[in-house]
């Protein structure tokens, strides 16, 4: 089934049109024209092409196009040849190995190593020496050369397989090293092998004609392309074609073999995509002039899925925000798309999307990098691998503050040591994997202090850290936030995290804001099913220890498996048949307090 | 630095001398390898036996096996490589007349890789990004499969045929005028070139991904900056890996090209000495390849560890 699949595309279609027919050539030329190329014709000898003999004729008059078509079978033929003797040594090579003592595999795999340093063309050309000029030794000069690379090849993937789950059951069942490797292991990996393989035909192909060409390959009477070749060359200032028709057939033959590889490579790789169409839904929210200002904001991605889908916040100055929602709820591509991070495909609407009272998308760079600071989740991926951390926070400086190298390296020193790293002049010359997991977050967070924040964005800043490290992060950004007035808004999905932090909480699910809060009213007053789920779900003191955790059951909808109604309607305890139609609004329930539930109040505080 | 370079170094260049003596051994034994004797083979069949005895006496064919290692070995330090068989000259000077030539095509076609294929493939990654300009990506990505596909001494004769012989631009052999460059070095230079420059892109297109790009561009860099000083020596590690490889590549590809240009170089004197049966001369000249480019990569590496510091540490 799956090799059917490399004709469907039009590389995969063309290259193997082109295969049949060299096949074809190969076996029918020489029954069909074999007299014709040989005919000496001592009238025409060295002619350019004509319409009798289109590329012209050799030294004895013979004809050359059919002398190229004849040659087919020769050329294809030693080229298959040579593949077939390296392909089977270098997998003999590379799968002895795990059969074999370790000592004795070791040599093997050392030996590999350092002959697949070399170009498959000095091999070539070493075991030519060794096996004297003329067609055998060619055809196994060719096959030893292609031989390490397949080695290699080999043990690479005979290792990946062997750390799966199933060879390890058969190894616990008592299979032995040799059946494992030829029943287990090999049929796993043929795949990937015959695609080498096939690209592998191509390259002895085109190396054997550059073997014969050099006059080391196949010897008159018998010729191939390359040998038509090289007589071709000495005669090109007279007339070309004589050279290019040969060159041409090793070319299109090549392309062949290789394109038809690649294709099936291709093929191997391609994974399956999916889509769904999500309807647009709208909603809008009041909201006074704020430091930034989100009005109905959307991010969505080609194939109709649109992960953010109608949110609407202010924060206002010195204010620390949370927002909460399991992952795929659309809070981190919220703080991307307020921070002007979405990249393309996907494509970011709002009826008001402000910072500082200006349109985002017309707020100056140099403004965004000083004024707003990133902190991200992961800090052993956010920080450039090859650079020094104090260069990567005084370039901060440098680009947008017009110091010098010097000055910002002493204010990227001094950051430093405002987020408590000890001895920062040491440390700045560090790379990144020379620091801890708490002590590059805390670094990210100073490269947020290079200029002069009013907002912290910190999207999930101590998912990946440990629990103790968590606690200074929130720390300092609280810090952070008290020293120098600026705003906070924390991304997480601990709502324990928010609620010990924060001012005021958003709760997010499937695209939406659907609850917004004060803290402080975050376990008396929460109203949102979904809220108070989340808020059953965190154990505490009084925790039953011998009853199962609180979990809420089912799972939040994919981006493209939102429909009509409520979102959370199927995990929901209330849910009746207006929520599984009609999404509800974000309506305002109380002072500082929004809901989007169709429940009444009543109906709600019966779930908590 | 850092704790990683010492021993670093030390593995480097243990594998670099393993690598080095398995070559000179592999080229000790290529004479004793051939089947029948390698003098008569070379002299020919017709040659007087008390020739093809002097000629064993002469390269020491007659001593037992360890004792012809020891001397080949110590004649290398000493910078002997034989005598030739055919021309009775030393082959050490022998590669000292035809190694430059060779050098200087390989050089130079590897400096018009670089040249070329680092810009085209970061312009391409950044114009095709996030799969903008689809027909364009198909546009580069078959051109580029293309004339990769096309082996250099096929587009050495095609550029000969065409530039030298019908349009009469360049001259067809030699190395005398500074045109007669051109040609071997674009057929050299091609085929690589169109490998590294898509190889380039794919590189910059998934460092592109990573989390330190967006941090570069939440740090509101102008975006040549995240391109250039972010991106780019990120993806320098695999880029570099595999130009290794071509750059060795390279070196043997100078062997069929310059069979082509009738270049000056080792190229054609190998060919010219497997023809004769000159193994002193083959042997010497496939030393000299193999040592160039077990160098090539010692170099990449070293390059790669002072690039990228946490290579040091890595395949340890």
């Amino acid at each position: 089934m799956r090799r059917l699949t490399v004709l469907r595309s039009p590389v995969g279609a063309a290259s193997a049109v082109l295969l049949t027919v060299l096949l074809a050539l190969a076996i029918l030329a020489p029954v069909l024209w074999g007299d014709r190329a040989a005919a000496i014709d001592t009238d025409a000898l060295q002619q350019g092409p004509s319409a009798d003999h289109l590329l012209g004729t050799d030294q004895l008059g013979r004809d050359i196009f059919f002398r190229v078509l004849v040659a087919t079978r020769l050329t294809i033929g030693l080229a298959l040849l040579a593949t077939v003797i390296g392909v089977v040594t270098g997998l003999v090579l590379g799968s002895v190995p795990s059969v074999l003592p370790r000592w004795a595999a070791r040599i093997v795999i050392s030996g590999v190593n350092i002959a697949v340093a070399f170009p498959g063309l000095l091999l070539a050309l070493f075991f030519a020496v060794i096996f004297g000029t003329g067609t055998i030794g060619a055809v196994l000069a060719i096959a030893f050369a292609i031989t390490p690379s397949f080695a290699r090849l080999t043990q690479t993937l005979t290792a990946s397989v062997s750390g799966r789950d199933f060879i390890a059951a058969a190894r616990v069942c008592g299979v032995g090293r040799f059946r494992l490797l030829t029943r287990h292991v090999l049929p796993n990996i043929a795949e990937p092998l015959v695609i080498n393989a096939t690209l592998a035909a191509g390259s002895a192909l085109t190396a054997f004609a550059g073997l014969s060409f050099l006059g080391i390959g196949v010897q008159a009477p018998s010729y191939d392309w390359g040998r038509l070749l090289g007589e071709g060359l000495n005669r090109i200032y007279i007339s070309p074609a004589p050279a290019l028709g040969p060159a041409i057939a090793v070319v299109l033959a090549g392309l062949a073999f290789n394109l038809f590889g690649e294709a099936a490579a291709a093929g191997h790789r391609q994974r399956s995509h999916r889509a769904t169409a999500v309807p647009a839904t709208t909603s809008s929210a009041p909201d006074d002039g704020g430091l930034l200002t989100v009005r109905n904001l959307h991010v969505s991605f080609p194939g109709g899925i649109t992960p953010v889908r109608g949110v609407s916040f202010t924060v206002h100055n010195g204010e620390m925000i949370g927002v909460v929602g399991e992952s795929g709820s659309g809070k981190s591509l919220t703080a991307l798309a307020v921070s002007r991070l979405v990249e393309h495909p996907g494509t970011v609407t709002a009826d008001a999307l402000e910072f500082g009272g200006k349109p985002l998308d017309r707020t100056p760079d140099r403004e965004l990098g000083t004024r707003l600071a990133m902190v991200f989740q992961d800090p052993t991926t956010s920080f450039n691998p090859t650079k020094r951390i104090g260069r990567q926070l005084s370039e901060v400086s440098e680009v947008h503050q017009g110091l010098g190298r010097v000055a910002a390296a002493r204010k990227a020193v001094d950051r430093l040591g405002a987020v408590r790293i000890p001895e920062p002049e040491r440390r700045a010359k560090q790379y990144p994997h020379e620091f801890s997991g708490g002590m590059r977050q805390r670094a990210m967070i100073a490269m947020g202090l290079m200029g002069e924040p009013q907002l912290v964005i910190a999207d999930e800043p101590t998912t990946a850290l440990d629990v103790t490290v968590q606690r200074e992060v929130l720390k300092l950004l609280a810090t952070i936030r008290e020293d120098r007035s600026a705003a906070v808004l924390l991304i997480s999905h601990d709502i324990t995290v928010v609620a010990q932090t924060c001012d005021r909480v958003l709760v997010m699910y499937a695209g939406r804001i659907v609850e917004e809060l004060p803290t402080d009213e975050l376990f008396t007053a929460a109203r949102h099913p979904y809220t108070t789920a989340l808020l059953k779900a965190v154990p505490d003191l009084d925790t039953d220890r011998g009853a199962p955790l609180a979990v809420i059951p089912g799972r939040p909808p994919e981006p493209g498996e939102i429909g009509r109604g409520c979102p959370f309607a199927p995990r929901c305890p209330l849910a009746d048949d207006q929520c599984r139609t009609e999404e509800p609004e974000l309506t305002d329930f109380g002072p500082d307090h929004r809901v989007a539930c169709w429940k009444s109040e009543t109906e709600l505080a019966g779930v908590r | 630095m850092t704790t990683g370079w010492v021993p670093f170094a030390r593995r480097r260049a243990l594998r670099f001398l393993t690598s080095l003596w398995v070559l000179v051994t592999a080229a000790f034994l290529m004479i004793h390898l051939i089947p029948g004797d390698p003098v008569r083979e070379s002299l020919g069949l017709t040659a007087p036996p008390d020739l093809v005895a002097a000629r064993r006496a002469a390269l020491g064919l007659d001593d037992p096996l360890p004792v012809q290692y020891w001397h080949y070995l110590s004649g290398l330090f000493r910078g002997e490589f034989g005598t030739s068989l055919i021309s009775g000259t030393p082959v050490g000077s022998l590669i000292g007349d035809r190694l430059p030539a060779t050098v200087q095509l390989a050089v130079l076609a590897f400096l018009v890789v670089v040249a070329v294929a680092v810009p085209v493939g970061v312009v391409m990654a950044v114009l095709t990004k996030g799969g903008r300009r689809r027909g364009g990506e198909l546009a580069f990505t078959s051109t580029s499969v293309v004339l990769a596909a096309i082996p250099e001494f096929l587009l050495a004769v095609g550029l000969v045929s065409l530039l030298a012989v019908q349009l009469n631009l360049f001259p067809v052999a030699g190395n005398d005028a500074a045109g007669s460059w051109v040609l071997p070095v674009l057929a050299l230079a091609i085929g690589p070139a169109a490998v590294l420059a898509r190889i380039v892109r794919v590189e910059l297109l998934s460092v592109l991904g990573n989390d330190y790009v967006r941090t570069a561009r939440a740090k509101r860099l102008p975006s040549r900056l995240v391109y250039v000083r972010h991106a780019l020596p990120n993806a320098v590690t695999a880029t570099l890996t595999l130009g290794g490889m071509m750059l060795a590549a390279l070196v043997a590809g100078t062997v069929l090209v310059e069979n082509v240009f009738a270049w000056p170089g080792l190229g054609s004197t190998i060919v010219g000495s497997i023809q004769q049966k000159d193994y002193p001369a083959v042997q010497g000249i496939v030393l000299v390849y193999g040592a160039g480019v077990l160098l090539v990569n010692l170099v990449v590496d070293v390059v790669l560890a002072m690039l990228d510091p946490r290579s040091t540490i890595r395949e340890a």
